[in-house]
């Protein structure tokens, strides 16, 4: 009877109630303003369907929307699917569409939203697999079909000169955190689904750092005329306005590839010139 | 009850697709074997794509005194001599070809003036030794080698796939179950040799840099599977992570920013790192902040600035400014770049140019232009030194057939780890794991899976959904063991506090027992956190109880009861091992004898 009432006579082995925390207790300036509560609809369901429920999360200051979305999982709805990783807009996992716009979960701060509801749905350009996590596979399935990098001979002491102005072209293009969110804007894939015959900025971007690369041996041109279907493609900028990294994604990379093709495959005089001599249309030769 | 569950078979497999188990994968196909690679998340989106500063590879591109000598010394100093010797020797040696391989496969690293692959100075590091690009080097390699694999025709990928079980056949690793996140189907995978590359697990801990994925997998995986752990203890505390606002707490920030000459700054605009310099390092620090100015600037004569010592000491120093009363307005320390402008022309846009990613997530997240502000930062749960148990040459662990790489294996870091040397780890032992697993599946025929075993962990993993015993939320078991875990078991450790973790982890091991997934098998991620909690609550426990023994403050550990270094522990390796009981035993093991070869290039460059 007594050690009922003394709870704190317990050895320190036996099992004890909850640990009270001490050390992590809200220190001064540790908590963040709470800027109250807000109205969340997010869409639920899977391939066969769904729609958008309701929900409401407790606001502090500095939160993001994927903070939002932890707490709804916490307390309301633990099946509730989202991907995510560094939750610092490194690794691209969290994409979905944030009162319409594709954007990272991570990176979109509450207090940049305009007031009302908070509207969440994953990306529209792929298939739903369940709530916001959609089937980005076949992005990986593209990539395939992409040459891989093959560098020129090496000097004497088996390593390669580069300078740096030279491989900042190519780092611009090899920031793509792989988040597909320009995949998803993008009106070739959203809109008219030409996921069989258009590779998608994305991969526009990966070609454009491959076929930039100081030390590359390579012809891609094929492939963007043909498979990649490059020429979809009516610059309307959609992807860069979303890319997280601020890639200019149309200007450096797509515009100057498509410029490329076109020497390649329409120049009149190249043409004329295949036209006498017989050449093959494709040019498999790799590049000088 | 007939479950649905899919049998695939490879010659290795490797679990975690991070950049240890891509170039595990890699090197094990050449050996033109099949290999299945296991991914938690989307491949590419692994931990490695969070390495910000460098890799660390004593090229000498920058300073040509630095030698694999010089870097092996490093890694055992700052290590604090606990440290596996002969990985410590393999990494430093091999190194450098591993960061001039990514360039063959298309890697591109920042420049010298020369054309070679420049270098930066890094916390630890006599040398400016840090391959790097700006500072998102971590995504130029999981990508580099992600291009790679996916042209290996051998390596078959399987995304979003988590592994809740190892099987053996005798004493040998012989397959693994796991179930696919999208649709909660169970998957065998039977294969002749195994690789762990699953990384940490900062997930035990409240303050983190480290995401959803980093629960402790590998480590308890292999510990269930009978593998030895050693020094668990030994957590990483990053000195700098973001503090403010509440939602970024943990985030990291580059010792990049340190590296290009960010200074520590206390409430009082006090260089604090002044004030504590170890003896160790005493005579390769900096005299005054002039000559840790000149450091930064590339001046071979100048000592390192005090605010790249050691991560260990480092985090320490700031939390002694924190608790002292002089910290930032969030209870953490100012990190200030924005003075380098004092020095140098066009100072706004070499800080844009040198680390864009932290002035992003500054500017983006905490509302801060660190071109112009300081930043606020505290120290935040990083990286784990302990880890699977491995043989310095095979990586094999203890469980014949099973090795391990990275993160996941224990050893090279000793007691704390230097910044870069885990890029440079998870390239060198990745490549080693998959050479030897490889030929270990070579050389041995598969083995069986017992049909028994399977069933049991199926039945496990259904049970939090089909037969609950209890309604425990498992999303708030975790949280309440991770604050836990950051209060008893943190920075600064004491036995009493300790001891009450331990306490703690009993109730929390009930509660984990009790918890309940809603929904159905469908991409749910409260089910998986009802699976994860047993390796987090595995691995806190292993923690905890090496933390307990090692009655000492060396490297990432410090204990208020113990603030000195021991010379018996000096020589003393934590081991943790499943007993046949079924509890958790340590066993202190002495450390291997250096060669007199090694030791003598500590002493020549002690000098």
């Amino acid at each position: 009877m007594a050690a009922d009432n003394e709870p704190t006579s317990r050895p320190n082995n036996e099992v004890q109630p909850p640990f009270v925390h001490t050390a992590s207790a809200p220190k001064p300036g540790t908590v963040a303003e709470a800027l109250g509560r807000r109205d969340f609809k997010v869409w639920r369901g899977n391939a066969l369907g769904g729609g958008y429920k309701d929900y409401t999360a407790e606001i502090s200051a500095g939160m993001v929307v994927l903070d939002a979305v932890h707490q709804i999982q916490a307390t309301q709805a633990g099946d509730l699917a989202c991907r995510w990783n560094c939750k610092a807009g490194k690794c691209g996992s969290c994409s979905a569409e944030i009162n319409g716009k594709p954007r990272l979960m991570c990176m979109t701060r509450m207090e940049t939203l305009p007031e009302g509801t908070v509207t969440i749905q994953p990306m529209k350009a792929f298939k739903p697999i369940k709530d916001l996590v959609t089937d980005v596979s076949w992005n990986y399935e593209v990539k395939k079909k992409i040459a891989p990098f093959k560098p020129k001979a090496p000097e004497a002491d088996g390593t390669w000169r580069m300078q740096q102005f030279e491989v900042e072209r190519v780092q611009e293009f090899r920031k793509c955190i792989e988040c597909f969110l320009c995949q998803d804007t993008c009106h070739v894939l959203r809109d008219h689904g030409k996921h069989e015959v258009f590779a998608g900025p994305r991969f526009f971007v990966h070609a454009a750092q491959l076929e930039m690369h100081p030390l590359d041996t390579v012809n891609r041109e094929p492939f963007l005329k043909h498979d990649g279907g490059i020429g979809f493609c009516n610059i309307t900028k959609c992807c860069t306005e979303v890319c997280p990294e601020h890639i200019k994604i149309t200007d450096n990379a797509i515009i100057p590839l498509k410029e490329r093709v076109a020497d390649t495959y329409y120049d009149p005089l190249v043409r004329l010139w295949r036209w006498a001599f017989k050449k093959g249309e494709q040019p498999v030769e790799p590049k000088a | 009850m007939a479950l649905d569950i899919q049998t695939i078979e490879h010659d290795v497999l490797v679990i975690g697709a991070g950049g240890a188990g891509l170039r595990g994968a890699i090197e094990a196909s050449n050996a033109g074997i099949s290999v299945g690679l296991v991914c938690k998340s989307l491949l590419g989106k692994a931990h490695t794509v969070m390495a910000e500063g460098g890799v660390a590879a004593a090229l000498a591109n920058v300073d040509d005194r630095d030698s694999w000598k010089v870097h092996f010394a490093d890694t055992m100093r700052g290590g604090q001599y606990v440290n596996n010797w002969r990985m410590a020797e393999h990494h430093a040696k091999e190194a450098p070809d591993r960061v001039r391989e990514l360039e063959k496969w298309g890697a591109v690293f920042d420049r010298t003036k020369e054309g070679k692959i420049l270098q930066r100075n890094f916390g630890g590091h006599r040398y400016p030794r840090l391959a790097h690009v700006g500072d998102r080097t971590g995504l130029e390699i999981i990508r580099t080698l992600q291009d790679k694999s996916v042209h290996e025709r051998e390596i078959k990928v399987y995304m979003e796939c988590t592994i809740v079980r190892l099987f053996k056949d005798g004493e040998r690793v012989t397959g693994a179950l796991g179930y696919f996140r999208e649709r909660g189907r169970f998957v065998l995978f039977k294969a002749k040799s195994i690789v762990m590359a699953t990384g940490g697990l900062g997930k035990a801990y409240a303050i983190t840099s480290n995401s959803w994925e980093y629960t402790g997998d590998g480590y308890s995986l292999a510990y269930h599977a009978g593998a030895d752990l050693i020094d668990m203890e030994f957590v990483q505390f990053h000195p700098t992570g973001m503090v403010w606002p509440p939602s970024v707490r943990g985030i990291l920030v580059t010792e990049g920013v340190r590296g290009e000459g960010g200074v520590l700054r206390n409430k009082d605009g006090k260089r604090f790192m002044f004030d504590d310099i170890p003896e160790n390092y005493r005579n390769q620090t900096a005299k005054n902040e002039e000559e840790g100015w000149r450091y930064t600037q590339g001046d071979k004569n100048a000592m390192r600035p005090p605010e790249l010592l050691t991560r260990d000491h480092v985090a320490r120093c700031i939390n002694r400014e924190v608790k002292a009363g002089r910290g930032s307005p969030h209870g953490g320390v100012f990190l200030d770049i924005a003075w380098i402008k004092e020095r140098i022309p066009n100072a706004e846009k070499y800080i844009q140019k040198k680390l864009p990613s932290m002035y992003h997530q500054f500017k983006e997240l905490g509302g801060i232009d660190i071109t112009k502000e300081r930043m606020e930062v505290g120290p935040t749960t990083h990286y784990t030194m302990g880890g699977i148990k491995v043989d310095g040459d095979s990586q094999m662990t203890t469980v014949p057939g099973l090795f391990a790489a990275g993160e996941a294996a224990g050893g090279l870091h000793g007691a704390n780890r230097l910044g870069g040397n885990s890029l440079s780890d998870l390239l060198v032992f990745g490549k080693r794991a998959g050479e030897n697993a490889a030929k270990f599946a070579q050389e041995n025929k598969a083995g069986a899976v017992a049909e028994a075993d399977i069933e049991s962990a199926a039945q496990w993993s259904l049970s939090f959904m089909d037969s609950p015993k209890g309604d425990e939320n498992p999303y708030k078991v975790q949280q309440d063991l991770q604050v836990m875990m950051q209060d008893l078991v943190g920075i600064v450790r004491r036995e009493d506090e300790m001891v009450k973790a331990l306490a703690g982890l009993k109730t929390l091991w009930e509660r984990a027992k009790k918890v309940q997934s809603q929904g159905n098998r469908e991409y749910n991620p409260g089910w998986h956190t009802c699976m994860d909690l047993t390796n987090l609550l595995t691995v806190s426990e292993a923690v905890t109880m090496s933390g307990i023994r090692r009655k000492e403050s060396r490297g990432a550990q410090f204990r208020d009861d113990f603030p000195e270094k021991s010379d018996t522990y000096a020589k003393m390796n934590m081991v943790i091992r499943k007993a046949k009981d079924g509890s958790m035993e340590l066993i202190e093991q002495p450390t291997k004898e250096l060669p007199p070869e090694l030791k003598q290039v500590i002493e020549e460059m002690a000098k």
